[in-house]
């Protein structure tokens, strides 16, 4: 009988990997909360597994998986009490960094003159548990957007720099994934920890890497033993495999020059038939970041606030400035969405604006996929250049 | 996962200013010259950069500055009366207070300018981020060549600075053109779109350098006017407009291609847009 390895380093090292079981979770999330921290991971919620409040492993969507094709989402139970078996669902971190309405400030006036009233609370420290691979780099993304420039975005600079990231390896990807086209994942980069989850046998157990500082020092007191070769092992094989399993395809560098080539493609009028203008892709993008201010007053009049809210540039009103809106066609909305995510975002924040998570093809109403337009862009720039010689 | 905080103030808390001065230009638009409120003084501008103008209670929006950047202390913003908030901007009386957020954006290239005829063509409400420039040329006037200014608005009606256009006029060496698309009985000036007035004016095409603000499509046929009369390219520089909400890149409305407009722009040299500026449309 292999004996119970009782004794561990004090303070484990960054890099090193432990075994944890589902006891040591509960302790885990514990410790969390101890610190302050809200903990946010998957839940069920209308349908959905989405990220939420995690108080307990009981709130985790323990043996539900999801199903996800274009314009399809479908809980599934699973042959196991997997905690993280399903891939991302609507959600991302985005919803708790960025979040879709805040108020940016409210003022009061005094004999015409108005002043700022301070802000009236510290804003929520995060531990993010469960999050994949392609959320902690849509999360890069954004950093690169919001705090990365000249100016930095104080709310959500505020939430990002107070978070902790708990990753979870994505071993079963939904079929709408592309994360290893746009190098994001399976496997989680960037991560406080990161657990890969071993569901499949008697013992429900969890590998866990430490990714920083800050991570080792949350394990501390929880009961963690150091993980065998064999578990890191089987944790590569995991994600190599669902690496593979992975269908669709983009060649994100690819994409860059052909967008840029191709504002007059034929596609466009094509997919233009077939979208919406709904904006369902942006408001589940990870890393989707516009927004629009909203000013009102009280019934006094002298107390203003400005709202900041999630838009989308598949509005109509999104482009508008006096006279009418830029963009009036659903052509020229879906053109500039993609081309901006593929292929100018490159251009303003070197990277590209997408990382495979594949949400806007499931969430789509129509399914209409990305990767597929990409493809069909490029049938018809080869199609026009053989015309052409 | 931490990350280095980047201290900087709220970027997105307008600042209170008093207004001055209010001048009705025409029938729409307004001047309203404005000082700090509170004793924290202004942030300084240059010639084509923009504020966003906050109306308390009701939103704001992004207002080209149209005053002398030489004058410290002051923010002047010509504000042309079109939705809500414009509306509701103009109906101040002096004394009143505003929210300023910025000086915002990219300049006018006045260093370039150095030495080289001064051309700048303007439509409608296009002359007000132009007017810095006037007036920095005028103050400065023997650092430049000649000076050129074609000026086009809908009718007599909607000419904005009327007496400073014959001020302007009589700076040396200066030309000062005016068209109005429409006339009425008492117009004796002339009349058609502006770039009609570039039939007036002697070029001197190696020496010139350009720069335009106005409707979109004004520009467009500006900057082949000026490209017929032998400009490069690299002497033409122009002030593009988009939606703008947050003036600082976060907001995501005024994108054109990869660029920001108020971050990348609103000035632009030409060779920066060219490429989508011709061509393509609802970009």
């Amino acid at each position: 009988m292999q004996p119970e390895i009782s004794s561990r380093p004090e303070q484990l090292p960054k890099g090193a990997e432990v075994r944890m079981d589902v006891p040591a979770l509960e302790l885990l999330i514990e410790a969390l909360r101890e610190r302050g921290y809200r903990v946010v991971g998957p839940v069920l919620r209308d349908g959905a597994i989405a990220y939420g409040p995690v108080n307990k492993v009981g709130d985790l969507p323990a043996g539900w998986t999801s199903e996800q094709n274009p314009a399809s989402y479908r809980l599934k139970r699973r042959p196991d009490n997997a905690l993280f078996g399903y891939a991302t669902g609507p959600k991302s971190m985005k919803d708790f960094l960025h979040v879709s309405e805040i108020r940016t400030f409210a003022a009061e006036k005094t004999d015409g003159l108005f002043w700022i009233l301070p802000a009236s609370e510290p804003p929520p420290r995060y531990a993010f548990l469960g999050v994949r691979g392609c959320d902690i780099a849509a999360m890069l993304v954004q950093d690169r957007v919001l705090i990365g420039g000249q100016a930095a975005d104080p709310f959500y600079e505020a939430r990002r720099r107070n978070c902790l990231i708990i990753a979870v390896h994505c071993t079963e990807p939904a079929s709408t994934c592309f994360c290893v086209s746009m190098g994001t994942g399976p496997r989680a980069r960037n991560f406080d920890l990161a657990l890969t989850e071993f569901a499949d046998s008697d013992l429900h157990e969890f590998l866990v890497e430490i990714g920083s500082e800050a991570g080792a020092e949350i394990l501390e007191r929880i009961p963690v033993t150091i993980a065998s070769t064999e578990m890191t092992s089987r944790s590569r094989a995991l994600t190599d495999r669902a690496g593979q399993a992975m269908t669709r395809h983009l060649d994100k560098d690819r994409a860059v020059s052909l967008l840029r080539e191709n504002f007059d493609s034929p596609q466009w009028d094509r997919v233009a038939e077939r979208c919406l203008a709904c904006g369902n892709c942006t408001m589940v993008c990870p890393t989707c970041f516009c927004v629009t201010f909203e000013d009102s007053t009280d019934i006094s009049g002298q107390r203003a606030e400005r709202w900041r809210k999630w838009d989308s540039c598949y509005s109509l009103a999104f482009s508008y400035i006096h006279g009418g809106s830029v963009r009036s066609s659903t052509k020229s909305r879906y053109r500039q969405w993609l081309t901006h995510k593929l292929s100018s975002w490159v251009d303003q924040f070197g990277s590209s604006g997408c990382v495979g998570c594949g949400r806007c093809i499931t969430w789509c109403p129509v399914g209409i996929d990305l990767t597929e337009e990409v493809a069909a862009i490029e049938k018809a720039n080869s199609a026009a250049r053989k015309e052409d010689s | 996962m931490s990350i280095a905080a980047i201290p900087l103030p709220d970027p997105m808390c307008p600042l209170p200013v008093r207004i001055s001065e209010v001048v009705r230009e025409t029938h729409d638009t307004y001047t309203l010259t404005t000082t700090a409120a509170n004793g924290s003084g202004l942030p300084p501008f240059l010639p084509g950069q923009f504020s966003m103008v906050f109306e308390f209670g009701v939103g704001e929006v992004p207002i080209s500055i149209s005053g002398d950047a030489e004058i410290p202390g002051q923010l002047v913003f010509t504000i042309r009366s079109v939705g809500a908030v414009t509306a509701a901007l103009v109906g101040h009386k002096p004394g009143d207070y505003l929210g300023v957020r910025g000086s915002f954006g990219t300049a006018w290239p006045l260093e370039a300018a150095r030495g080289q005829d001064v051309l700048l063509v303007a439509g409608g409400i296009g002359l007000a981020p132009l007017r810095p420039v006037i007036s920095h040329v005028a103050r400065h006037r023997s650092d430049f060549g000649r000076f050129l200014l074609l000026y086009g608005a809908r009718t007599p009606k909607d000419l904005l600075f009327r007496k400073q256009l014959h001020a302007w006029s009589a700076l040396p060496e200066s030309q000062v053109l005016v068209t109005v698309d429409c006339a009425d009985s008492r117009w004796r000036g002339h009349v058609g779109i502006v770039t009609k007035l570039f039939d007036f004016v002697n070029l001197r095409p190696e020496r010139t350098i350009a720069m335009t603000c106005g409707p979109e499509i004004m520009m467009r046929f500006v900057i082949r006017a000026l490209r017929a009369r032998k400009l490069e390219a690299g002497q033409i520089y122009l002030s593009m407009e988009r939606n703008m909400e947050c003036g600082i890149g976060f907001c995501g409305h005024c994108q054109m291609g990869p660029l920001f407009l108020c971050k990348d722009g609103p000035i632009f040299a030409y060779l920066q847009v060219e490429r989508w500026l011709e061509g393509h449309h609802e970009l």
